[in-house]
């Protein structure tokens, strides 16, 4: 994002006394005091979670007094030795991933198709893509299980790879379909005469340049399957193929609810999506930029 | 994705016109045989979002005509298939939910409209507010945009979990209110306050995915235009008001409309923050429709399903306005 031009920097203008674009020293501080209490806001429920997890009683968080004089880290103990931690993030990993490239490769396919050729039923396909983003759930779920039973699908992995990828594959080929449109049609000209066929051209040169646009939609499809709860819940039935949305509610049933185990695998998750995020933050804006230039 | 979603219908219908004058058959075929890799390519999606989205959708559909309940859908235990026995109701359905005894639909409905609209409006307007401070040259802007970001980039089910903690009566919002001498409001209880935190936590999460966006959309905006601007003495809220909002519009436009077809089916806050037990008067259509299902027995498959359509139609209409007066607003622009 640092190449594009920043609004209000300029060197040249000089004719005030303050150069375009420079504060005031009072302005600085209520930009930054703005933002640091904004970012505050943001962080601190996601900092809770960590604080809370260190308290060793089941009971702690209502006194999360306690938990500074005996901070200890007897919940992760707990939660990666004592319960089917690893089997769920496995399954999440597994599903997750699993989306994220069937989710991009089938929206980029798509939204290359719709950004560059002209056929018929484009714009309806478009306008489906927004359609979708409208069903409730709770349509959804029952014919969505009656399918997924009558093909074999339903508690494997494939089956909610699938179901997933109908929640976050429209909006990727939107966001991915305003990236191509950036992208100047001579170099698809440009593969076409040097013999490649549309499909090669897609994949040998558009793919490679539109990694920004790619990185962005890996991130939202990633999230996404990685937050999910009410379709897992429903479409996975045996305890070793649970992902970790639903394992973690196993803490928090009707007979017991054992918080502070609750947060600890709550940091646990966190902390890969963090992480990938951390990744792709750099392509972020510059991807989600490229979608608004073309109207 | 920020891509002007009126624009989009508008291009197709022209470009096909000289083409109309032939039948439909041959042009689909002379389509096919120009276009049949951009049909290829397509297949994938058509294919899984025809199977998975548009036969359950039309499954759905059919049941709100009849008194589906869990225990006469066909459904299989073991070996055993049972046969579906429910039967056609016709309208029942409908003219229960929309006028029946129990009056269930209308407060939720302007509940969801409320809802839709305060929490639309202020995510939009924080994540443009933050944008255009993240926009200047600011010392650690990295920094502050990472920590910006969290409430997308970290699971709902846990970041809600947490806003559960911190709401509950003896939790640390209270204990802030207290400390500054203002009242201890039951957040998690009382009927409004109920409202007003699923607003806030639903802001929350909402705002960082808009200030991304934002974000992008203010950095396509020329700085040109911000010197041209200067150069005729307008002031930085007339900038503001003649440049960078008129800049922003095919983004905002996008976003809003998005916006607000997820928040109005905006599933995981309420059910995660309220459980799915206490709170009725905070249950939006989509968590009360969930609720006719999953939350009795035997579960309201038709009921479930009839306000799933009604939502459903709710956002069709809506996206036809909204999408006709982003038109109008283009035209009278240009």
């Amino acid at each position: 994002m640092s190449q594009t031009p920043q609004v209000d920097k300029g060197s040249q203008a000089a004719k005030k006394s303050r150069g375009r674009g420079k504060r005031g020293p009072l302005a600085s501080v209520g930009l930054h005091s703005v933002l640091a209490i904004a970012a505050f806001i943001a962080a601190f429920p996601v900092a809770w979670v960590a604080y809370v997890s260190l308290g060793p009683g089941e009971y702690d968080y209502q006194h999360p007094q306690r938990i500074a004089a005996h901070p200890s880290l007897s919940n992760y103990d707990h939660v990666l030795n004592h319960t089917d931690f690893f089997t769920w993030l496995g399954n999440s990993t597994i599903v997750a991933l699993g989306t994220t490239v069937v989710g991009v490769l089938v929206a980029a396919s798509a939204g290359y198709a719709v950004s560059r050729i002209r056929f018929l039923g484009r714009g309806s396909l478009m306008y489906t893509f927004l359609l979708t983003q409208m069903f409730p759930v709770s349509v959804l779920i029952v014919p969505l299980y009656k399918i997924l039973a009558n093909t074999k699908l339903l508690d494997t992995y494939p089956g909610l790879i699938l179901v997933y990828c109908t929640t976050a594959v429209p909006y990727c080929a939107w966001l991915l379909k305003g990236y191509f449109d950036t992208i100047p049609v001579e170099i698809d000209e440009a593969g076409r005469i040097d013999g490649l066929s549309p499909f090669g051209t897609f994949w040998r040169l558009i793919l490679p340049l539109a990694r920004p646009g790619l990185a962005v939609a890996a991130f939202y499809t990633f999230l996404t399957a990685w937050g999910e709860v009410a379709f897992a819940s429903y479409f996975l039935l045996s305890p070793d193929k649970f992902t970790l949305a639903v394992g973690l509610q196993q803490f928090v049933s009707q007979y017991n609810s054992q918080w502070n185990y609750l947060a600890a695998t709550g940091v646990l998750i966190a902390i890969p999506a963090a992480a990938f995020f951390y990744l792709v933050q750099k392509h972020l804006v510059t991807g989600l930029t490229a979608g608004g230039t073309k109207g | 994705m920020t891509v002007a979603a009126p624009a989009e219908a508008a291009t197709p219908r022209r470009s096909e016109e000289p083409r109309r004058r032939t039948g439909p058959l041959r042009r689909i075929r002379r389509s096919y045989d120009q276009f049949w890799y951009a049909w290829a390519m397509c297949a994938p999606v058509v294919v899984i979002l025809g199977v998975l989205v548009g036969y359950p959708l039309v499954l759905g559909i059919m049941y709100t005509f009849t008194d589906a309940t869990s225990l006469n859908v066909g459904h299989t235990i073991g070996v055993n298939k049972i046969p579906d026995t429910f039967s056609w109701v016709g309208l029942k359905q409908y003219v229960d939910i929309l006028s029946g005894p129990d009056n269930q639909f209308w407060p939720h409905f302007w509940w969801t409209i409320i809802w839709t609209v305060s929490c639309v409006a202020i995510t939009v307007s924080l994540g443009l507010g933050l944008a255009v401070l993240l926009n200047r040259q600011v010392r650690g802007r990295t920094f502050y945009r990472v920590l910006l970001v969290l409430p997308w980039a970290v699971p709902t089910f846990v970041t809600i979990f947490s806003w559960r903690l911190l709401l509950s009566d003896g939790g640390a919002v209270n204990h802030l209110l207290g400390a500054l001498g203002l009242g201890q409001p039951e957040w998690l209880s009382n009927p409004l306050w109920q409202k007003i935190a699923a607003i806030g936590v639903n802001v929350w999460v909402g705002v960082p995915f808009m200030m991304i966006s934002m974000l992008g959309g203010l950095q396509s905006i020329p700085a040109e235009l911000y010197e041209a601007a200067e150069m005729d003495g307008a002031t930085p809220w007339q900038r503001f008001r003649h440049v960078t909002l008129p800049g922003l519009r095919p983004v905002s436009s996008t976003l809003i409309l998005l916006g607000v077809i997820w928040t109005f089916n905006q599933f995981n806050v309420i059910f995660l923050l309220f459980g799915s037990t206490n709170g009725d008067s905070v249950q939006i259509l989509v968590t009360y429709s969930y609720r006719l299902f999953f939350g009795q027995n035997p579960m309201d498959y038709a009921g479930a399903a009839t306000v799933g359509v009604l939502c459903l139609s709710i956002l069709i209409v809506f996206t036809e306005f909204y999408r006709r007066w982003i038109r109008r607003m283009q035209g009278a622009q240009a």
